[in-house]
């Protein structure tokens, strides 16, 4: 009876049909992503338009007409119009190391190699035998000042007015980086702690820096410390330089870090108190790897900001990248050339930037444990 | 009265302290260190600059190589310091370096009031315009109401500005930070003129791919005189500086080169050249040094002439006829007192 009263029944699914067209593959993908709306249209075919008009011509000018063999300008103009690299291939060494004694950059190149070797220790948690690499780590400040002026121990003194190139960066840029983060997290918890005094000290020194320019204090660290010094004494000017700009980025690391513990829910705060842990303990197991974490972004932007504004020393005449472009035009075998020096100092820097910000993000990842 | 003692043993060794630093002269200082600290431009077409090993070369440079061989013995021994216009006066009153030979005019206050001595004038000056021929203006009294690319903040903006009000003329500024910045705004047609030191304009001029469709106005508003100097209160120092210079000059006139040199003071009759090199006479052991130190300067970088034509002559791109810097004898300004 029921077999006959149900005129269809079906047995299996029906088969699946494709989706309608245009909604799937690369298709879809552009209309999704590039043509939505009208304002989408028109604005996807303008960047079309720019990267049309713009991109061919710098490639055509930096790579396929580009000369790289030439001992001066006019002999790159003479050979095709493009960009004149001859300057860079002739004076890399100087962009590198500034005025370095050719015979000794094996010392800052091992220096350089040992950064990498006492970082990955510092970036990488879970490397075995962490404990006994992160002393090398700790040392590596040391190690490093020791290959780079040396002066005892069989190693040939070199002195500061012969560093320059990148090498001077690094040397502020990373000593700078190392140094401000401690200080900063001292600082941070000196100002939201309930000691009166630690809290005013830590507070007006960060008030102090943060209302004073960088260049200020550079100046400061030149030409006014030279003055209140006995004569004679010479406070090296590197080493100058370095404190100030340590000093410098460690009140912004300062308010970054402040930033974080204020974020933390006063829960955490009890908890740990509950817990019966000390300010210490409390701090180290409880409230900093939390703020810390929130501050991520905040602290790697005040690293990639400082080792941009290393380059602010060519105003007191040391030879980072930037200063030695002018010594370069000097040479009247280059006068003239422009672009391509700061071309190529750009591309320094950002291979250095990116691979920060690039870490930053992988950190963040790492360690998002969904709080937020 | 024993706690007396401390404080004023302290105080006694602290004085005894800076008074043995303050009396030590800079010649005492640089030859125990066996190195001349100098500081120099951070580059500057033709006057400092670096080659492609990362040695400093330039006009002034091989001043202070000068200065290095004659109280050192060693071209070399120079340890340069780059200066920004900013830096370079406390540099040299901290007493970072020994002598600023950083293209610096002579004036009556970085003379007085910064308390330097100047030693004499390696360079003259003057500020200039440079404008595209295609303007069709051969005198700088035709530039009323032209628009002028000036470096703010310099000497040659208030010379600019007295010019141009002592004319009766008016003027556009467009104002600029650096040399290069000028020459590309100049170049790109933002401003007709553009003016700096005859020399920077030669220099830039030089580099310009069409360096025929401009010219320099004969026109040169200011002066200029370069030169090096020295910190106030170490007179014999001052005295090596520019004794080092005048020999440069001197060598000039008397037909002294860096090649010669030696085949001069073993073979000239001339009674001052026998005394310049060494030969006659203790002259360098009166100002504290070996006798023989102009031919070592003289060696190292060759006399005036030499050193001009090394760096900013006419056969350099920089091309700088000798003009007001000739050798009097040659009509030009540069004369040195003479050496007796």
């Amino acid at each position: 009876m029921s077999d006959n009263s149900v005129a269809f029944v079906a047995t299996s699914d029906k088969p699946q049909l494709p989706a309608p067209q245009g909604t799937t593959g690369a298709v879809g993908w552009v209309r999704q992503n590039l043509f939505s709306s009208s304002l989408n249209t028109v604005l996807t075919l303008l960047s079309i338009f720019v990267v049309f008009s713009v991109v061919p011509g710098i490639v055509d000018w930096a790579f396929v007409k580009s000369v790289w063999n030439a001992n001066s300008l006019d002999e790159c103009r003479q050979i095709s119009d493009g960009a004149c690299w001859a300057v860079v291939r002739e004076r890399y060494n100087q962009f590198l190391f500034g005025f370095y004694p050719t015979e000794l950059y094996w010392r800052p190149i091992l220096a350089f190699v040992l950064l990498f070797v006492a970082l990955v220790p510092a970036l990488w948690d879970n490397m075995p035998g962490r404990g006994k690499a992160l002393i090398f780590s700790m040392a590596y400040p040391f190690v490093a000042f020791y290959l780079i002026w040396g002066g005892f121990g069989g190693l040939e003194y070199v002195s500061s007015s012969q560093l320059g190139g990148l090498l001077l960066t690094m040397i502020i840029g990373v000593a700078g980086i190392s140094f401000s983060l401690p200080i900063g997290i001292i600082l941070a918890l000196s100002r939201s702690s309930n000691l009166p005094i630690v809290k005013s000290l830590a507070v007006i020194f960060i008030e102090f820096i943060r209302g004073v320019p960088l260049i200020t204090l550079l100046f400061v660290a030149h030409v006014l410390l030279n003055y209140f010094l006995p004569k004679g004494v010479n406070f090296d000017i590197v080493l100058r330089v370095v404190i100030m700009v340590t000093l410098f980025a460690s009140a912004y690391m300062a308010e970054v870090i402040r930033g974080g513990l204020a974020a933390l829910p006063k829960g955490q705060y009890e908890a740990a108190d509950a817990l019966g842990l000390g300010y210490w303990q409390s701090m180290r197991l409880i409230i900093l790897p939390q703020a810390l974490k929130i501050s991520i972004p905040g602290i790697v932007n005040t690293f990639i900001g400082l080792f941009k504004d290393t380059t602010l020393v060519l105003i007191i005449g040391l030879m980072d990248p930037l200063g030695l472009v002018a010594p370069t035009l000097g040479d009247q075998r280059w006068n003239g050339i422009v672009v391509e020096l700061y071309a190529f100092i750009a591309f320094m820097f950002f291979i250095f930037c990116f691979a920060m910000s690039r870490y930053s993000m992988y950190l963040e990842r790492k360690l998002h444990t969904g709080h937020r | 009265m024993k706690k007396m003692i401390l404080p004023v043993a302290l105080g006694a060794a602290f004085a005894a302290a800076s008074f043995s630093v303050a009396s030590a002269g800079t010649l005492e200082d640089v030859k125990e260190r066996g190195k001349l600290r100098c500081a120099v431009s951070t580059g500057l077409a033709g006057f400092s600059y670096t080659d492609e090993n990362g040695k400093w070369q330039g006009f002034d440079v091989d001043y202070c190589r000068a200065v290095a061989a004659a109280v050192l013995g060693d071209a070399d021994a120079v340890e340069f310091s780059p200066a920004t216009g900013k830096t370079r006066f406390t540099m040299l009153a901290s007493g970072e370096v020994d002598i600023l030979s950083r293209n610096t005019t002579w004036t009556f206050s970085r003379d007085v009031d910064l308390k330097f001595t100047f030693l004499g004038v390696s360079y003259y000056d003057g500020q200039g315009f440079m404008v595209k021929k295609s303007l069709g203006v051969n005198s700088a009294k035709e530039l009323d109401g032209a628009t002028v690319c000036i470096q703010t903040g310099t000497t040659t903006e208030l010379n600019l500005s007295d010019y141009f009000t002592a004319e009766g003329m008016s003027y556009e500024p467009l104002a600029i930070e650096t040399n290069t910045e000028g020459r590309q705004n100049y170049l790109a047609d933002a401003c007709d003129v553009y003016t700096t030191d005859a020399s920077g304009l030669a220099a830039s001029r030089a580099t310009f791919e069409n360096a025929a469709d401009h010219i320099i106005l004969p026109e040169i508003i200011s002066k200029e005189p370069l030169g090096p100097l020295v910190r106030h209160g170490d007179d014999q120092w001052a005295d090596i500086g520019r004794w080092v210079l005048n020999a440069m000059k001197i060598s000039e006139e008397k037909g002294i080169t860096a090649a010669n040199v030696d085949d001069m003071a073993a073979n000239s009759k001339d009674p001052e050249v026998k005394r310049l090199l060494g030969v006659s006479g203790e002259m360098g052991a009166s100002i504290g040094l070996d006798n023989d130190f102009a031919l070592q300067a003289i060696k190292a970088v060759g006399n005036y002439g030499e050193v001009f034509e090394r760096h900013l002559g006419t056969e350099t791109k920089v091309n700088l006829a000798r003009g007001l810097n000739a050798s009097w004898t040659e009509g030009g300004l540069q004369y040195a007192p003479p050496f007796r």
